[in-house]
């Protein structure tokens, strides 16, 4: 892998990349570690890409895991396609996991919407995976409280009203370009608790330099935020079935990427495997805020093969 | 015959939406049910409609775009309608199955350009479960023809839940300017449209007479 143009301490660039193939779209993956150890799949969250693993997945690889991430369909490196969904996602990690665990069960470890989507295909197909570890995936209820029925109506007019206008002029729509500082600070404004050191190597590794500028490499047509009838505490439901050792980390400090989960809220949920650890003063990205103590965790669920 | 074909382009997906019969006055467009097409000419059920008649090929179906890999949801079947719509100005639409739900959302969230929703049984009517469930997934190999097999797995298990659609209809009968914009005429009716026929603001009727009455509306 080629080298950073912004250097951030303890950040490495993956030892391998790949392709993996989902049908006809192209999934790149990354690879950190030996590459005859056991497989750990890491999965990132919505709006994220494999490469804001670079700190935390080296911790892991350290202790002797060979540590796989991916770009999910339309993120990253991996193709920009016509349709994008919750489950074409999951179909896109199971081809991943095809790829790297031949059908053996293996340590999983995602963060936000990777985590909760772990979560739907631990439940779907649980022989899939030795562990479980979700980094504040576990959304909760997101109804807005003391809201009249009709202004709830409203709100919801406008979410889908402003997705369609959106979805009726994005043909050929490219992403603003900018300098490095001027797409770190764009970031800065979703993840206001991460540093600038950070988010300009981020964009080093997860935008591209076209002649006018760099632009993030996330699909143009992609939106966030968004409506549907999805329930977020049909996450939770499936926990307590969950039959692999399980662990879910949670940051505390309220984020605009972030679930709004209140952690305590769903201690009850916890299948009988299962534990909870509660990072104070932490926020969603709990793994890039503290690297070492969530490998830490996560190293005393899953183990260390050296 | 051959019917003329306007391409309507929805981000990277071209949807064909079939002319059927050209004509002065607001026209009526089809939406047909899960794993069909749009019809070769008018159909009998709709003859009731005497302006010009349209009817859109979702994405995967007919001669419309066969994506890679998936990724259907009701919602992105309504911006393909909704991308319809923006090229036929008013409207009234008339659904089948999958296409029923599909007016509905177009009813809801379009009601000032929808001048009636006529929802039809179809194939596709009934959607998933509304609860959490262990579902699997698997991938389908690429297909070579319309309907795209993701389509048809996705499309008949998405999630409708009652309230979500009920939604729809008070965001209809907000907007529009009909004092019923929508109307089912379907006989099967899954737990979402029972729902919604039970909203203010939603008529029961045959097809053939709701047409009649929203071509005078």
């Amino acid at each position: 892998m080629p080298s950073p143009l912004v250097s951030f301490t303890g950040a490495h660039a993956p030892d391998r990349r790949d392709r993996v193939m989902c049908g006809d779209v192209g999934i790149t993956t990354y690879e950190w570690g030996p590459v005859d150890g056991p497989p750990l799949l890491v999965v990132h969250g919505g709006f994220d890409f494999a490469r804001t693993f670079d700190v935390f997945a080296p911790l892991l690889a350290a202790a002797g895991w060979r540590v796989v991430g991916f770009d999910q369909r339309g993120h990253g490196d991996s193709d920009h396609v016509e349709l994008y969904s919750w489950d074409a996602d999951i179909r896109d990690a199971m081809a991943v996991l095809d790829h790297v665990a031949d059908g053996r069960p293996i340590p999983v470890v995602g963060h936000s919407k990777g985590g909760s989507m772990m979560v739907q295909l631990a439940d779907a197909q649980p022989y899939r995976f030795s562990h479980l570890v979700n980094i504040d995936g576990i959304p909760y209820q997101r109804r807005i409280p003391d809201v009249a029925e009709h202004v709830r109506t409203k709100m919801m007019a406008s979410e889908i009203t402003a997705w369609l206008d959106h979805r009726r002029r994005t043909a050929g729509a490219t992403r603003r370009p900018g300098t490095i500082d001027e797409l770190a600070a764009r970031r800065g404004r979703m993840n206001p608790r991460l540093s600038l050191e950070w988010l300009r190597y981020l964009v080093t590794v997860g935008a591209r330099e076209d002649a006018d500028g760099w632009r993030w490499k996330i699909d143009p047509s992609m939106r966030f935020g968004g409506f549907g009838p999805w329930r977020p505490e049909w996450t939770v439901l499936r926990l307590p079935g969950l039959p692999m050792p399980f662990l879910a980390v949670f940051g505390t400090e309220p984020e605009e990427m972030g679930w709004g989960t209140e952690p305590r809220s769903v201690l009850s949920y916890l299948p009988a495997d299962g534990r909870a650890e509660i990072l104070d003063g932490v926020g969603h990205f709990v793994h890039i805020e503290r690297p070492h103590r969530v490998a830490e965790l996560v190293l005393d669920v899953v183990g260390s093969p050296t | 015959m051959t019917v003329p074909v306007t391409q309507v382009v929805h981000n990277r997906v071209t949807l064909a939406l079939h002319r059927l019969r050209d004509g002065d006055g607001r026209p009526l467009l089809l939406l047909h049910g899960l794993g069909e097409s749009s019809p070769p000419s008018v159909p009998t059920w709709a003859s009731a409609w005497v302006g010009p008649v349209a009817a859109l090929d979702f994405t995967g179906h007919g001669a419309s775009t066969i994506p890679r890999g998936g990724g259907y949801t009701a919602e992105i079947l309504l911006a393909d309608a909704d991308a319809a719509l923006g090229q036929l100005g008013e409207a009234t639409v008339l659904g089948r199955g999958l296409g029923a739900y599909i007016a509905l959302q177009l009813a809801g969230t379009r009601p000032e350009a929808v001048l009636g929703a006529v929802l039809a049984d179809g194939p596709g009517l009934a959607g998933g479960a509304t609860f959490p469930t262990s579902q699997s997934f698997f991938a389908l190999p690429p297909a070579p023809v319309a309907p795209d097999p993701y389509a048809l797995v996705e499309l008949s298990r998405d999630l409708r839940p009652a309230d979500y659609a009920a939604a729809f209809v008070r965001l209809a009968a907000t907007g529009s300017r009909l004092e019923e914009p929508i109307t089912v005429a379907a006989v099967h009716r899954p737990p979402w449209l029972v729902a919604v026929a039970d909203e203010p603001g939603v008529a029961e009727a045959s097809v053939a007479d709701a047409l009649r009455r929203y071509a005078g509306a």
